[in-house]
């Protein structure tokens, strides 16, 4: 048991220290932004960081945890945003705005997301590998060039869909165009803070670590080590598998409402909501370390940060930002540095503090 | 006093294109027996354990488990929830994860709670999550694997791999308990061990095991009753040292 505890109290830790880490970086933000001391530059990045963040460690469940490798998940953004920025927009035209609106355009954003995660991953998730990769790609893609086709308006006698133009919504003169096809949603209210962002982050990272050391967690972990092994001591790999992708998906459907309550125009473009998007995501979460929570978060924040750090080299910006990936990719995988880290460890046994490690050097020392 | 028959096999067969993988394989276990199952290579042994977990779904033939309960056409997962468990010819245990983890993934058909009180630690999940931890370190103490609890399982040496294993299988509470190839690769010393523990699993868990085996050793020493295939076939079955005096089996094991 003692070995458990010891184990347990290493976990805690690991835990408290993401927690700290986020606390202290918004106090911190809090405190400079109440004396001026931000760029303003800065400021307009604090929600992309909750945004990215949510994105990053929501995707690690999918592609660290569930070992599936999954380049849609823009798209399940995508869904989160539309729809709940649909629903805050139309009540913006009826006269209603508040804040708790925004908690229901959350939990809007969130179960539209998840139950599209759940349908999309019911077939998909029969792929494997390389394959799934390919067709969550599509799924995102597709998911993104709906958005942009879609007309939406309201009016007394309800809604009115229509994948073709204004004029064929057919609405009365009371009625009301929310999604107006390419042009997206205009005028969106700005609910979204930093103080939001954090909150939800937070949320977001309770779920998954209380998840990952759980029964859930632990089958989802045994099917991506050996699924022939998992299902011999019972466990469902459709059922898990599905588990993990529709709760990923909920989340990067709250990343989505975020997202799109912090600007007035929400349109579906490439950039925003396409391929490149979900690659941007996984490329957090690879940098970052997979299953490993605290690397998406830091991942994600410095890889949103670099770019607008580098706005002065103008036309030498984004090659500076491939060299840097380049060389952390080398510097966390290679496995003769791994072998550095080993040895380092080695030497300084209390500083690790692995348990196993200390126990072997105690063992030694007698 | 008639003994209960457990595992009850008659007329198995299965076929890949052309191939007959297994033939009119008939097996019948008694509970509590230690039974091995021996053939050369590709005879078709490890088929038998797939079509036996449901890996494999039977051309012909069917299986009883307990003399009640159907097997054949039923999946994995079923099978498991069933009664039988089986490890595995090339180990394969949850790498990442720790020796005690392992064992406690192999628990959560008997300690079952929802996704929902697991992520907000509501309900059963503490009572639950410690009698996990207690029931696993007590079956790891049963292995002598208990100081490596927190290791990740990928570490351990080999031998402690392939006990690992059947801690796993047998925290599945099976049964019928299928061990495929369990003293492969393992020196005397390690089967010798392997033998009591197996023995011992027997014993303290009243279980039923079914044992592939190419070491001759342990099958003599441990298995009540044998059955040897070849290609596919039966070609010897009954007590262990009747069959092993059998002229085809020493023809087919070692050659005129």
């Amino acid at each position: 048991m003692d070995l458990l505890q010891q184990r347990k109290k290493k976990k805690l830790s690991y835990n408290i220290s993401i927690y700290l880490m986020i606390v202290i970086a918004y106090a911190v933000v809090m405190l400079l932004s109440s004396q001026g001391k931000i760029s303003s530059l800065f400021q307009g990045l604090l929600v992309p960081f909750c945004t990215y963040s949510i994105l990053a460690v929501s995707l690690n469940l999918v592609v660290g945890i569930s070992g599936e490798l999954s380049l849609g998940h823009a798209g399940f953004m995508c869904v989160g945003a539309f729809t709940s920025a649909i629903f805050t927009r139309y009540m913006k035209f009826l006269g209603v705005e508040g804040l708790y609106l925004f908690v229901i355009a959350i939990i809007i954003g969130a179960f539209s997301a998840g139950v599209f995660g759940l349908l999309i991953g019911i077939p998909v998730l029969r792929l494997k590998g390389d394959y799934l990769a390919i067709v969550t790609l599509a799924f995102g893609e597709i998911i993104k060039n709906i958005a942009n086709a879609i007309y939406l308006g309201f009016d007394e006698n309800g809604v009115h869909l229509s994948l073709k133009n204004t004029m064929d919504l057919g609405l009365s003169d009371k009625g009301f165009i929310v999604v107006k096809g390419a042009q997206g949603i205009t005028g969106t209210p700005h609910y979204s803070s930093f103080t939001a962002g954090v909150i939800l982050l937070l949320i977001t990272i309770t779920i998954i670590l209380n998840l990952i050391e759980s029964r859930t967690g632990r089958n989802i972990k045994a099917l991506r080590d050996n699924r022939i092994a998992a299902e011999s001591v019972g466990i469902s790999a459709m059922k898990y598998k599905l588990i993990a992708f529709s709760i990923a998906s909920a989340m990067a459907g709250v990343a989505g409402v975020l997202y799109a309550h912090n600007l007035t125009t929400l349109t579906a473009l490439p950039k925003n909501f396409g391929y490149n998007m979900s690659i941007t995501i996984l490329v957090f979460v690879v940098l970052g370390g997979m299953g490993k929570i605290r690397g998406s978060i830091i991942a994600a924040v410095v890889l949103t940060l670099l770019p607008e750090m580098l706005r002065g080299l103008q036309d030498y910006r984004m090659l500076i930002y491939s060299i840097v990936l380049i060389v952390v990719m080398i510097f966390t995988s290679a496995p003769s540095i791994k072998q550095y880290v080993e040895v380092f460890k080695n030497k300084f046994p209390k500083l690790t503090r692995n348990p196993v490690l200390m126990k072997k050097t105690k063992k030694e020392g007698k | 006093m008639k003994e209960n028959i457990m595992l009850s096999v008659k007329n198995l067969s299965i076929t890949f294109g052309g191939l007959h993988a297994v033939e009119n394989f008939n097996l019948d276990i008694k509970e509590n027996e230690l039974y091995g199952l021996i053939g050369p290579n590709g005879a078709g042994k490890t088929t038998i354990f797939n079509l036996l977990t449901g890996v494999y779904k039977p051309t012909t033939g069917s299986i009883t488990l307990n003399g009640v309960n159907k097997i054949d056409g039923k999946n994995t997962i079923e099978i498991n929830k069933m009664g039988i468990a089986r490890t595995f010819q090339n180990i394969r245990l949850f790498d990442k994860l720790t020796v005690h983890d392992n064992v406690k993934i192999a628990l959560q058909n008997k300690y079952r709670y929802s996704t929902v009180s697991g992520i907000f630690r509501l309900g059963r999940y503490h009572r639950y999550e410690a009698l996990m931890d207690e029931e696993a370190l007590a079956l790891l103490k049963v292995f002598n694997l208990e100081n490596e609890a927190t290791m990740k399982s990928s570490n351990l040496p080999y031998g402690k791999q392939r006990k690992l294993e059947i801690a796993r299988a047998i925290a599945t509470n099976p049964k019928v308990l299928l061990l495929d190839e369990p003293a492969a690769g393992m020196n005397e010393n390690e089967t010798k061990e392997l033998m009591n523990t197996i023995k011992l699993v027997r014993d303290k868990f009243n279980m039923t095991i079914l044992l592939i085996e190419h070491d001759m050793k342990l099958v003599k020493g441990i298995c009540e009753e044998l059955t040897v295939l070849n290609f596919g076939k039966i070609l010897a079955q009954g007590e262990t040292s009747e069959v092993l005096k059998n002229k085809e089996v020493i023809k087919a094991y070692l050659g005129e």
